[in-house]
């Protein structure tokens, strides 16, 4: 184990972790303000990939066609809230799941009609290929510190709209006490109108900027949905704070438990039993600091205030 | 807010005690005792196959119903259970232990540790926190699976013999294999409802519509709630030692969330809390599965709209519309 792979494999953690909020983010907003459990927020993920992959190849430009993708998945995304959503607000959480699970596999099967089975790719953006050096023999992509910078500034301007504007205050007030809100003159599903649309777009932007990194294929989402779950339970559900910290974490923790678990498990035990139990605790790793948390503080590490 | 969202999350479709609940069952397992006779007067083999998997899977969704329906517990994770059973079915086959009340008890075993375990976990949360929990921790399962190198890994474990009984080979004959998955379904549903009528159950159904009040009487919600959760891990773990003697096959996606999804739409699909509910969903489902697979390999485009709209416009279930349709009672 040098350092540079050390550095690296930090950046991919980070990277990895980026892209965990951006899809947390907005599940855990949904989830906090209008109290809906949202299985298909994975799917949206997944069809930002796709949409980029269409659109990127339609208009030949990466910036372009992430634009599109992007009004695409929102336009698609309020659909979904007008023809199935909407009517789920006020039914129970068991509802809720059966409903969106059976969107999950329609679009999943759906993607599969209307793109194939086989992976698709995105290529990278010409002005964001290469590689920097971070010191000598050491190289990491430019496009995925491009990922981290726009990851964190969409962070940034999350965090200035939920804490600096009125808006962002609805938004807090929805998530500690909806019904005062309404009672208090707010269109609330105006406000459910704006988090949904918002967390979708999130979602799917997301998706297009993970699709030239990662293979582009059916149930990509579906993986991603259930690491989005993992980081809002240890992050305290509701709370974007949270969302960001423990994204952060299980990104981490999970690169690089799948990059030196092996290393570390054969310091005490033979190469092949090191090489198997470090692939089944790898991939375990993220669960089980998850039960960890839960059993020390089960309401998350930053609770969002207002809920018990 | 969180708790009484909680407790009014899934509510049953009838008030227990009702003369009428004793009907619906019993006409149930007359049928399905009689079903292999279709076989003899002309049904296609296959027939028998399918609704032998119909009853391996509606043991799960009985078991499934206790926590969801009657606990109101939301488990998005039961088919770890089931993949329990069948892995460990497996490994025990494939390691030369093939009889069956040898697999049995470590089934059961490995089952109830496992559900102790991460029960007690799961069950410091409540609601939405609930079912994503039980979701990663089927995840974790189902990525244990995959690391099982030794046993197939991503790949699976193909069984090249069956479990016997007493040596005997009951599960080799399909129709002996039907009726001793369709014994241990009678077997497993008169057990939860017996538990659900005892006074342990009735507390786990109180605490269901009220937990505050329950553990304010003076009964602890949780340590109840572990024991049903417990109790529906080992039933599912029955579930999965069928379905591997039946498929003779074992991988990682017997475990997988969409799996477990599935095993939610049955119970919810007969009618929550009823138990019997369960039963007719979980053969429902099948029948319906293998019906649009055969109409088109999308299957699931068709699928998943019917979930959707299940959802939105029908309330209680098969169980609910079959007593809207039968005579009024009381």
């Amino acid at each position: 184990m040098t350092t540079g792979l050390l550095i690296v494999q930090i950046l991919n953690g980070l990277q990895f972790g980026i892209l965990l909020f951006l899809v947390a983010a907005g599940l855990t907003l949904v989830f906090g303000v209008m109290d809906f459990i949202n299985l298909a927020h994975g799917v949206q993920y997944m069809l930002g990939a796709y949409l980029a992959v269409t659109f990127v190849g339609l208009t030949g430009s990466f910036v372009l066609g992430l634009v599109l993708a992007l009004a695409a998945a929102l336009v698609f995304g309020l659909a979904l809230e007008f023809l199935v959503f909407r009517h789920l607000y006020e039914r129970d959480h068991l509802d809720q799941v059966l409903a969106t699970f059976g969107l999950i596999l329609l679009l999943n099967q759906g993607v599969k009609m209307i793109w194939g089975a086989a992976p698709l790719s995105v290529p990278l953006p010409a002005f964001l290929t290469g590689n920097v050096a971070l010191m000598d023999g050491i190289l990491y992509p430019t496009y995925r510190f491009a990922l981290i910078g726009s990851g964190l500034a969409v962070g940034a301007l999350l965090w200035f709209i939920v804490e600096k504007t009125r808006t962002g205050m609805l938004l807090r007030a929805g998530a500690s006490n909806a019904p005062m809100v309404s009672a208090l003159g707010v269109d609330i599903r105006k406000l459910f109108m704006i988090v949904f649309a918002f967390g979708t777009m999130l979602a799917g932007f997301a998706g297009a900027m993970a699709a030239p990194i990662l293979s582009v294929e059916p149930g990509m989402g579906d993986t991603v949905l259930i690491l989005a779950f993992v980081v809002i339970v240890i992050g305290g559900i509701g709370s974007i704070r949270g969302a960001f910290v423990a994204a952060l974490i299980v990104g981490l923790v999970d690169t690089l438990g799948r990059s030196f678990m092996n290393d570390l498990l054969r310091l005490f035990m033979s190469a092949p039993s090191a090489r198997a139990t470090g692939a089944a605790l790898s991939s375990m790793l993220i669960y089980l600091l998850m039960a960890v948390v839960l059993f020390v503080r089960p309401e998350g590490l930053l609770p969002a205030r207002g809920r018990t | 807010m969180s708790s009484a969202t909680t407790t009014s999350e899934v509510s049953s479709v009838a008030p227990p005690r009702e003369r009428a609940k004793l009907l619906l069952p019993a006409i149930l397992f007359l049928l399905l005792a009689l079903a292999p006779l279709a076989v003899t007067i002309g049904m296609p083999a296959g027939w028998l196959a399918l609704l032998t998997r119909a009853l391996i899977f509606a043991i799960a969704a009985l078991s499934l119903d206790l926590i969801l329906g009657v606990g109101g517990l939301v488990s998005f994770g039961h088919a770890a259970f089931l993949g329990i059973g069948a892995y460990v079915t497996g490994i025990m086959i494939t390691e030369g232990r093939s009889e069956a009340l040898v697999i049995l008890p470590v089934i059961l075993g490995v089952c109830a540790l496992f559900g102790a375990i991460t029960g007690a976990v799961c069950l410091r949360t409540r609601g939405v926190a609930f079912i994503m929990i039980t979701l990663a921790f089927g995840q974790m399962v189902y990525f244990l699976a995959q690391a099982l190198s030794a046993y197939g890994g991503d790949d699976g474990l193909t069984l090249y013999e069956k479990s016997t009984l007493l040596g005997f080979n009951p599960f080799a004959n399909r129709t002996s294999f039907y009726y001793s998955v369709l014994i241990a379904l009678a077997g497993a549903y008169l057990l939860v409802r017996g538990f659900v009528a005892s006074r342990f159950g009735r507390v786990l159904r109180a605490a269901r519509e009220n937990p505050v009040r329950v553990s304010v009487t003076g009964f602890d919600v949780t340590k109840v709630r572990l024991v049903a959760y417990v109790i529906s891990g080992m039933l599912a773990g029955l579930s999965g030692f069928f379905l591997a003697n039946h498929t003779e096959f074992v991988s990682p996606a017997f475990m997988s969330w969409q799996r477990s999804g599935e095993l939610i739409f049955m119970a919810v699909l007969g009618g929550v809390g009823s138990l019997h509910g369960a039963i007719i969903g979980a053969i429902a489902y099948l029948i319906a599965e293998d019906a649009l697979s055969h109409l088109t390999e999308h299957w699931r485009v068709i699928f998943g709209p019917m979930i959707i709209l299940f959802v939105l416009f029908t309330r209680g279930g098969i169980v609910g519309m079959l007593r809207k349709l039968g005579p009024r009672h009381g």
